[in-house]
């Protein structure tokens, strides 16, 4: 049984923080001692994948190589999500800050931040900070430069190693895995990339301290996070909430009292239904996710819903490889039949198969994903498949 | 030993050198893991995921081809998961595809189609997906046919012509279900900078990417009683036939080819490797005549480094990346088109035939042959000189469908006037081979001595180096040559396009100070051509490559200028290379492409 409850808190947004005396402070410590707070604060990766972020800028660290780089992952793709660009419009000086912290403990000298294509407009502002960023850097005499990217405009692009080949000028295709970016990864030199908010998670680390960060959150998922909710709920917004939290009280704080599931991690996250609420934690132990929360009320066809996932898959699908590529489009082309009748039932147990398949044997996470979603929204509600 | 990994497949130790694949380990074991996207040539994709295997501890399959052995690895290649996921795979693959095999051209030499065979599959389990896509077919150019229903989308062709040729007229476009191989915007491949050199079409898995076929045109000329069907052959068929007709890699075939050739009913049985020889003597005489008017006239409208034009993908690929060069290449027609010049006059004139009457196919190991005998220049005989070129590939489908025992021929020579040859044209084959035999040849003219290498055979332009350099020192040199005395010949030789272009690259930037250069288009030079059998891999070249030095070894003749036939044609028709009538039937001019 979850013992947290739902709670509120404000770290990110935070606005008692001075960045640039953080900042100067912070890097006054030496490497393996912010490199200690940050693992030992347990902090996990907020782009999705959970990577603990202590552990990821331990190794580029141990990189011999002298040319490294810390990237900035703001291409926030996911639909529904926009806490990136919150952050980003808020408090940029913190996501500077925690770039300038990480290339400290790695030994790079150049940042990037990658923006979401649609960002375009958050540049000339993201700009201005750099500049006041660079000359505190300049005063403290650490030398590290941030330049911004725009994205191509692809929910691909988000993935890691695909987001490298488009800052190389190449299509946003997923690479191969091994090596992993902290080996190779921009320009194949030895890279941290980070989603916005850990970074800014690990600048507030450097402030707060590891130990009043743990204080939120549980074993396995330490910390707040931000929360992008939407759908049928009368409160719609970004909110950082403790981690750790049962489904049950986020329904209860957020629903509008129909809530018949919870999308949880948005198309590439699972699908929650209202029987599963009081069991369900969410965070790396139960169900994790980069921030989007979406609820569903009895109004809503649950077949629709998961058409338009697979849509999206179809569409955002890289398309290099094959089980993500050819099967985004069975998995519509089929459930599509088998709501016309075209196919019987048993058809949607062969769907089920190939959606597992796609989750092994896909290149990258996007098509990894797909089955997230599909068997969730299947399993739980069969009836609204077929019918 | 430190640098090596040991892990486990199928239950059985195996070591691998670190930085070897799962895939290279299992080979290492005779362990047979299906692949369509890996590709010995080419950099990994791992995008198939036809490869993929269980490896213990790990939740996902990993790709084969795409993932380092590590220490303690221990992976299950038949796995009941592996097994299910590789037959979605391959049933995704046919349901995207247009699988009309009956009338496929790669019919039974199908990567797909093997798999799927392999898989024994009775009935589809997902849906047709053929008929919600706009597969479109691209027949526009003369040299290769790109259909689009039958690509699985493994992107070889993409590195092929990206990584080994530096053209990058394929790339990939469009995302998600709209994801395709494409030209620049789409247009068609004879109207962008494809160079035809048929390294993607060697590489392709399936009916995708095919050579424009010429098989039912060829059949017609010979069934025509009307018309003298003349059939030349090109050095680097004779060593690579065999392979299409079950014969190991390597096997000299010449005396079977020119049997075969006789069996199918061309009336006249002709080797390119005479033209070759005539090629040496005139662009060996253009290279000393360069040579002449840059050291003594100081005539510095003449173009040096002098490259070589036997290769029309590497002329088309100067035409249109490199359009400021067109003057340093060779005016020399490659030796298909000398010899199609020369089939409908002289070979015409002194066998008493109409040139009208007589249709000229050649035999290439080659795509862009094909590209180039329809070139507008290449009519200089007052008809299309040559009338149709066949790849290696296609002679072997012909061979097959008349039913003949090749590998039971007997050896029968080439008929005679454009049928002799010497070793140094055999070896143009090979990439190196027509700087060899040109230095045969024009070291000898201008110093009157062979060449200073142990028989015959100049080494230092032979190998697989992407890029080879040597010099030659021309010492006590004939009275008329006396401008060369001491003079250090600098020559070098490229092949494949990347290399091409990192040469063409050295040179722009004044970095190279060359005097004759070899570039031959395609990886190996012919042996490795885009009309040679399937598969062509590194090793499969060093086969080809050293059939090639065996059979120049065992000629009588080796030299250029030696060849009877040659000086016969000179004594004859042509007076001496370089003159009026060469010009007007063995050289020609190029033309300035659009770079897209
Ligand atoms: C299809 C796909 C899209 C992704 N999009 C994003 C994204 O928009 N933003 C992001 O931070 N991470 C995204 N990721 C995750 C990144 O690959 C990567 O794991 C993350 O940036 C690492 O940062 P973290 O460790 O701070 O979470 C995406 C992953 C996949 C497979
Ligand atoms: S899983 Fe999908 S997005 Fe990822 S590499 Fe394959 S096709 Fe591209
Ligand atoms: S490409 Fe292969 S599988 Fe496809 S139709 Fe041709 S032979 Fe058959
Ligand atoms: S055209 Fe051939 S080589 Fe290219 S992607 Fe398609 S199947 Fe692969
Ligand atoms: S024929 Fe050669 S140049 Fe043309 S697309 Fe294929 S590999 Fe590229
Ligand atoms: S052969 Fe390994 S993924 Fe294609």
């Amino acid at each position: 049984m979850p013992d947290k409850k739902l709670k509120r808190v404000d770290i990110i947004f935070n606005e008692d923080c001075n960045c640039n005396e953080v900042l100067t402070n912070s890097l006054k410590k030496s490497k393996d001692e912010i490199l200690k707070e940050i693992l030992d604060s347990g902090l996990r990766g907020r782009g999705g994948a959970g990577f603990p972020t202590g552990l990821k800028w331990k190794f580029a660290s141990q990189e011999a190589e002298k040319e490294k780089y810390v990237v900035c992952n703001a291409d926030e793709g996911e639909p529904g999500t926009f806490k990136d660009r919150e952050i980003l419009t808020r408090v940029p000086l913190k996501v500077f800050g925690g770039m300038a912290i990480c290339a400290k403990v790695i030994g790079a000298k150049q940042g990037y931040v990658y923006l979401r294509g649609e960002y375009q407009f958050l540049k000339a502002d993201l700009e201005k900070s750099l500049e006041e960023f660079h000359a505190v850097l300049k005063d403290i005499g650490f030398d590290f430069q941030i330049k911004i990217t725009m994205g191509a405009g692809a929910y691909i692009c988000g993935e890691e190693s695909a987001l490298f080949e488009s800052m190389e000028g190449n299509r946003g295709e997923p690479r191969n895995k091994p090596p992993y970016p902290t080996v190779s990864g921009f320009r194949n030199k030895p890279t941290v990339i980070n989603n916005v908010e850990t970074l800014v998670d690990s600048f507030m680390i450097c402030r707060i301290g590891s130990q009043k960060f743990m204080e939120l959150g549980t074993t396995d998922s330490r910390g707040s996070k931000l929360f992008s909710i939407s759908g049928d709920t009368p409160i719609a917004g970004i909110y950082e909430l403790e981690l750790g939290m049962a489904l049950e009280d986020f329904v209860e704080e957020f629903g509008d009292g129909d809530t018949k599931a919870v999308q949880v991690g948005g198309a590439s996250g699972f699908c929650v239904p209202r029987k599963k609420f009081k069991e369900t934690i969410i965070g790396f132990e139960g169900v994790p996710t980069g921030g989007s929360m979406m609820l569903f009320n009895s109004s809503r066809s649950m077949y629709n819903v998961l058409k338009n996932y697979v849509e999206f898959f179809e569409e955002e699908s890289c398309g290099q490889c094959t089980p993500c590529r050819v099967g985004c489009q069975q998995l519509k082309k089929g459930i599509e039949a088998i709501k016309k009748g075209e196919k019987s039932a048993s058809y949607l147990k062969t769907l089920q198969k190939l959606a597992e398949t796609m989750k092994v044997s896909s290149k990258c996470g996007l098509g990894q994903s797909v089955a997230n979603s599909f068997s969730s929204i299947v399993d739980n509600f069969k009836e609204e498949m077929i019918y | 030993m430190a640098n090596t990994v040991n892990i486990k497949i199928d239950g059985i130790d195996v070591s691998v050198e670190a930085g070897k694949t799962v895939l290279d380990a299992a080979k290492k074991l005779n362990i047979h893991i299906p692949t369509l996207c890996y590709h010995e040539d080419l950099c990994v994709a791992g995008n198939c995921r036809v490869c993929v295997v269980e490896q213990e501890g790990v939740n996902n399959l990993v790709a084969s081809c795409a993932i380092p052995a590590q220490k303690g690895m221990v992976i299950h290649t038949n796995s009941h998961k592996v097994r299910n996921a590789r037959r979605h795979v391959v049933e995704l693959l046919l349901s995207e595809h247009n699988a009309d095999c009956t009338k496929c051209y790669k019919n039974t030499k199908c990567e797909l189609q093997d798999l799927a065979s392999e898989m024994v599959i009775n009935e589809h389990m997902f849906m047709d997906l053929v008929p919600d896509k706009n597969y479109t077919t691209d027949k526009q150019s003369p040299s290769i046919i790109k259909d689009d229903s039958k690509c699985i989308r493994c992107q070889r062709c993409v590195r092929t012509c990206h990584d080994l040729q530096h053209v990058s007229a394929l790339g990939v476009a469009y995302k998600g279900d709209h994801m395709k191989i494409s030209t620049f915007f789409e247009h068609p491949m004879y109207e962008v900078v494809c160079t035809n050199c048929g390294q993607c079409v060697n590489r392709c898995p399936t009916g995708a990417l095919i050579e424009k076929n010429y098989l039912d045109e060829v059949w017609d000329a010979i069934y025509d009683e009307d018309k003298h069907v003349i059939v030349q052959t090109a050095p680097a068929t004779r060593i690579a036939l065999g392979e299409d007709l079950g014969m190991e890699s390597g096997s000299i075939v010449t005396g079977k080819m020119a049997a075969s050739l006789r069996r199918l009913g061309f009336d006249s049985v002709l080797d390119t490797d005479f033209s070759a020889d005539l090629t040496i003597m005139e662009e060996g005489t253009e290279l000393l005549t360069r040579l002449k008017k840059a050291l003594v006239d100081k005539d510095t409208s003449v173009k040096l480094p002098m490259f070589t034009s036997c290769s029309p993908g590497w002329v088309k690929f100067l035409e249109h990346t490199y359009p400021d060069y067109l003057d340093n290449l060779s005016t020399c027609k490659s030796p298909q088109q000398m010899f199609g010049a020369l089939a409908k006059t002289y070979y015409a004139e002194k066998k008493g035939l109409d040139p009208d009457k007589i249709v000229c196919v050649s035999i290439m190991p080659c795509t862009a042959k094909k590209f180039e005998a329809n070139r507008p220049e290449m009519r200089d005989s007052g008809y299309q000189d040559v009338d149709m070129g066949l790849t290696t590939r296609e002679l072997a489908v012909m061979i097959k469908q008349a039913g003949i025992d090749f590998q039971e021929l007997p050896d029968e020579k080439f008929d005679s006037l454009m049928g002799e040859s010497s070793g140094a044209a055999v070896i143009f084959g090979a990439t190196g081979g027509v700087m060899e035999a040109a230095l045969r040849t024009a070291y000898e003219i201008v110093t009157g001595r062979e060449v200073p290498f142990k028989n015959l055979n100049i080494t230092a332009v032979r190998g697989m180096e992407g890029v080879r350099e040597a010099n030659i020192k021309l010492e006590n040199v004939l009275p008329a040559w006396s401008f060369l005395e001491g003079v250090e010949l600098k020559t070098a030789v490229a092949h494949g396009l990347t290399n091409a272009h990192q040469i063409m690259e050295a040179i722009h930037k004044g970095e190279a100070n060359y005097h004759f250069v070899e570039v031959m288009g395609c990886p190996g030079g012919c042996i490795g051509g885009g009309g040679q059998p399937i598969p062509t891999t590194p090793e499969i070249r060093r086969k080809r490559a050293e059939a090639i030095y065996r059979e120049d070894e065992g000629m009588a003749v080796r030299k250029s200028h030696e060849n009877p036939e040659v000086q016969q044609i000179y004594r004859e028709f042509l007076g001496e290379p370089l003159s009026d009538k060469s010009h007007w039937l063995l050289h020609t001019h190029y033309v300035k492409r659009k770079r897209v």
